[in-house]
């Protein structure tokens, strides 16, 4: 029997199955290995966005500054590499630790003034994109033989589709978000923290370290996800990716994690991008579908997912195992 | 088992603790030894919870010096005092609903290989513990699969494994049936066996007097005697709590013929809440609601009210049988509650007293249809004559008045409804003295205007004061009813205390 813990997740993946299948029954090719790599070439800087945001709302928070924090880091590594000779990779390391600490500081904020994530992140997005701003406010190409390098790696897929690097970067994401989200104390604290902070806290769950690392990890997955995106397009744009923290929420929910916090599963929200990018990948296969039926369809699959949240809560509230096991003591 | 020879466990000595404006404990002392069942009993506001919070050091103790195994300790907080040795157990199962047992059980200090949580050990270890308690359960299922009382002794477990001195079990029965009390007596006995303290509060005497060996009773932040449960009746520790020399005052009492019978609950109750119970209300009439604390004293009353939907039994009102679900139902029929916790169920805090006044006739009303300014004003400035409401001025928000005059609001509140059946829930629990005799002045005058009153209050001399008649609950049960002159505090008291009347 499935287990309701795994029921959401178990859901989500039938949904995938079913309209991968619904899809590849209408457009054959949908099947082809080409497809499957670009499905993970093409969303791979929203999914590793959205394996940080599963780790911030399993805790029972929000990061609304995701996406600002990506416009800033390719517009950070445009610049920096336009202007000075620092090494790719040495510009990456940088703009890890400055997301890093972004979103450290940000937890550090919701837990020591005890501020709501919603409004810190909030602030944080302004300030982040207010920062792509000032470094350029143009669409800065990235032309770098490393980046070259970095581009041209990838692995022939049967069928003839190429799946690219950072499609391999966001599979590694996900494998060890999954390892420290249900293997980990760490993992189990945000777990804690979204069942509820005031009992974590009397269950000796350290609350400043583990806030401050959840938002810590959440800004270095966006850092992790704009050095991605500067991979895909070759250019810093400070108005890229506007929105993109609400796209992740969405994966985030689609893939069964309870918005309340406290539960779901990293692999849920793996399932919820490529429902999300299966949607996409229709509408160009039929080609007369306008792209907004994206957000129509994603629409319509959230308030979907919520009601059955809801229906799930109920139905677990309701059936309780009684205390009949008990063995007769004297 | 208890012989004083046993060197105490804990041991606490003159333990006070200050407020603003109040001494909520006094040099307090209290013993604990190894392998006993020690009961803290005592009426609400007796100090049993700030001396448990004084000791897990929730609070800081103003003053006196702790003990444990020889050694004084100064617990900063709840961890640390759980670090030391003192676990704690609360009414309210305090883990974590969205994890699974073991996680629960091993939170923070999971056995891990390599670096990475071992859940295979884990719940083995968790299987282990469990059995110790008896408990044969799937630990890698949710923990909010399992009932309440399995959550309880997972909770137990756990402060058990952690501190393993002292446990401190605060209402632990508090929403257990009977059933699952044994088993989580069971439990208690097993650990008192393995030589465990343990402490256990509630307010259920029966239950103490079934698994303690001694017990602390405490009124005003006092101690008033700790004894050993073998040589104490339970009307001596009734007595003890509540404080009364049970002189026989018998009053007379002037109180005219009841009308027609208003309302009528037949076989009405609410699974795991209070038994079906059995109550006619007639007008002009006051039925006094008497019972210790968690006797379900609160429970028939917002069940009268609808305030909890009832699975079983009938209501009828002057004969007709009506449907109470929820509140709206019941204001419509000209039904009317002052909520117990005024401060959380009560007053909105910032509105202002006059609108805190028409809420329940606004509600009434409907939205739609908003009051004229001048009713309004006419309506409360009428109330806060009658009922003597102290304020500087109605704009004022409520929550800057006092207890008694936030209390006399409430009640101009359902009294602007013109209420039928008023339900009074701990009328006067916080007011000062003058205040409490002109509410009590007040429901003797509502009666008298031939309104028809239930009124659940835990003092004895109160309800003597302004009853027509005494409902007696024990153990979330109707056990006895006293009429006119039987009326007394020493009665009510005996009621509460008999079993052999309980049938």
């Amino acid at each position: 029997m499935i287990r309701s813990t795994n029921l959401p997740l178990f859901i989500t993946l039938m949904t995938f199955v079913l309209a991968y299948a619904l899809c590849a029954s209408q457009y054959p090719a949908m099947l082809s290995g080409r497809v499957a790599a670009n499905l993970l070439t093409d969303n791979a800087f929203l999914g590793i966005t959205a394996v940080g945001m599963t780790f911030v709302i399993l805790s029972g928070g929000i990061d609304l500054s995701v996406g600002s924090v990506i416009a800033f880091t390719g517009v950070f590594l445009a610049v920096v590499l336009r202007d000075t000779g620092i090494h790719p990779v040495t510009a990456f390391a940088l703009v890890l630790l400055i997301t890093i600490a972004f979103g450290a500081a940000m937890g550090s904020i919701i837990h020591y003034l005890e501020m709501p994530p919603f409004i810190v992140t909030l602030a944080g997005m302004f300030l982040a994109r207010g920062a792509a701003y000032v470094l350029s406010t143009d669409s800065v190409p990235i032309t770098h033989e490393f980046y070259d390098v970095l581009q041209g790696l990838y692995w022939k897929m049967p069928g003839g589709g190429r799946f690219r690097l950072i499609g391999a970067v966001m599979l590694l994401t996900f494998i060890v978000a999954m390892i420290v989200a249900h293997r980990t104390r760490f993992g189990k604290n945000v777990y804690a923290l979204g069942g509820g902070a005031g009992t974590a806290q009397l269950m000796g769950v350290p609350m400043a370290r583990t806030t401050i690392g959840i938002y810590a990890v959440s800004g270095g997955l966006a850092g992790l996800a704009g050095i991605v995106f500067s991979l895909y397009t070759s250019a810093g744009y400070s108005l890229a990716t506007v929105g993109v923290e609400l796209d992740a929420i969405a994966a985030v929910v689609i893939g069964g994690t309870l918005l309340t916090g406290g539960s779901g599963t990293i692999a849920g929200t793996f399932f919820g991008i490529l429902i999300m990018g299966l949607i996409q990948t229709y509408i160009v296969f039929d080609g007369t579908l306008s792209s907004w039926w994206t957000k129509i369809v994603i629409g319509a699959l959230l308030f979907a997912f919520i009601v059955l949240q809801k229906g799930l809560g109920w139905a677990t509230t309701a059936r309780t195992i009684p205390a009949t096991r008990f063995a007769e003591r004297s | 088992m208890t012989s004083n020879s046993v060197e105490p466990v804990l041991r606490a000595t003159g333990i006070s603790k200050f407020f603003p404006g109040a001494i909520a404990l006094d040099e307090v002392d209290i013993n604990l030894h190894p392998g006993e069942v020690h009961a803290l009993l005592g009426e609400n506001g007796a100090g049993k919870s700030t001396l448990i919070k004084c000791l897990t050091g929730v609070y800081r103790r103003d003053g006196g010096s702790i003990f444990l195994a020889g050694e004084e300790i100064n617990p900063r907080d709840t961890l640390h005092s759980q670090s030391l040795g003192i676990g704690t157990v609360y009414q309210e199962v305090n883990l974590l609903a969205n994890l699974t047992v073991a996680e629960n059980l091993f939170l923070g200090r999971q056995p891990t290989r390599f670096g990475l949580i071992d859940h295979k050990r884990m719940r083995r270890e968790t299987d282990e513990i469990l059995l110790g308690y008896g408990l044969e359960i799937d630990s890698s299922q949710l923990l909010s699969t399992y009932s309440v009382a399995v959550q309880q002794v997972v909770a137990i477990a756990r402060a058990v494994e952690l501190s393993g001195k002292v446990l401190i079990l605060d209402e632990p029965t508090a929403s257990l049936d009977r059933d699952e009390v044994n088993l989580l007596f069971a439990v208690i006995r097993e650990l008192k066996a393995r030589g465990l303290a343990i402490v256990f509060i509630t307010h259920f005497l029966d239950q103490v007097f079934e698994i303690s060996d001694r017990a602390t009773i405490m009124r005003n932040g006092r101690v008033i005697e700790t004894c050993r449960i073998a040589d104490v009746t339970q009307t001596d520790v009734i007595t003890m709590m509540l404080g009364r020399q049970l002189e026989a005052v018998t009053r007379e009492r002037v109180h005219g013929t009841a009308g027609d019978v208003l309302v009528e609950f037949k076989g009405y109750g609410k699974r795991t809440v209070i038994e079906p119970f059995d109550l006619e209300i007639r007008e002009g009439e006051v039925v006094g609601l008497a019972g210790l604390l968690g006797s379900g004293r609160t429970e028939t009353s917002n069940l009268a009210f609808g305030a909890m939907a009832a699975d079983q039994g009938e209501v009828r009102l002057r004969g007709e049988q009506v449907r109470i679900g929820n509140p709206r139902e019941a204001i419509a029929l000209k039904f009317a509650l002052c909520p117990e916790d005024r401060k959380t169920d009560g007053i909105v805090g910032d509105l202002s007293v006059r609108e805190n006044i028409i809420l329940a006739l606004q509600a009434r009303s409907g939205w739609l249809r908003t009051l004229k300014r001048a009713q309004v004003q006419q309506l409360a400035e009428h109330y806060v004559r009658a009922l003597d409401i102290r304020l500087a001025s109605l704009d004022m928000p409520i929550r800057l008045l006092s207890g008694g005059n936030q209390q006399k609001v409430l009640l101009a509140r359902w009294l602007a409804t013109e209420p039928d059946f008023l339900i009074l829930d701990e009328p006067t629990r916080g007011i000062d003295v003058g205040a409490h005799a002109e509410i009590i002045s007040l429901i003797e005058e509502l009666r008298k205007r031939g309104m028809a009153l239930l009124v659940a209050s835990s003092e004895m001399e109160e309800l003597v004061a302004y009853s027509t008649r005494v409902v007696v609950l024990r153990e979330r049960k109707q056990i006895g009813e006293l009429h006119g002159a039987e009326i007394t505090a020493d009665n009510i008291v005996r009621a509460i205390a008999a079993e052999e009347e309980a049938a």
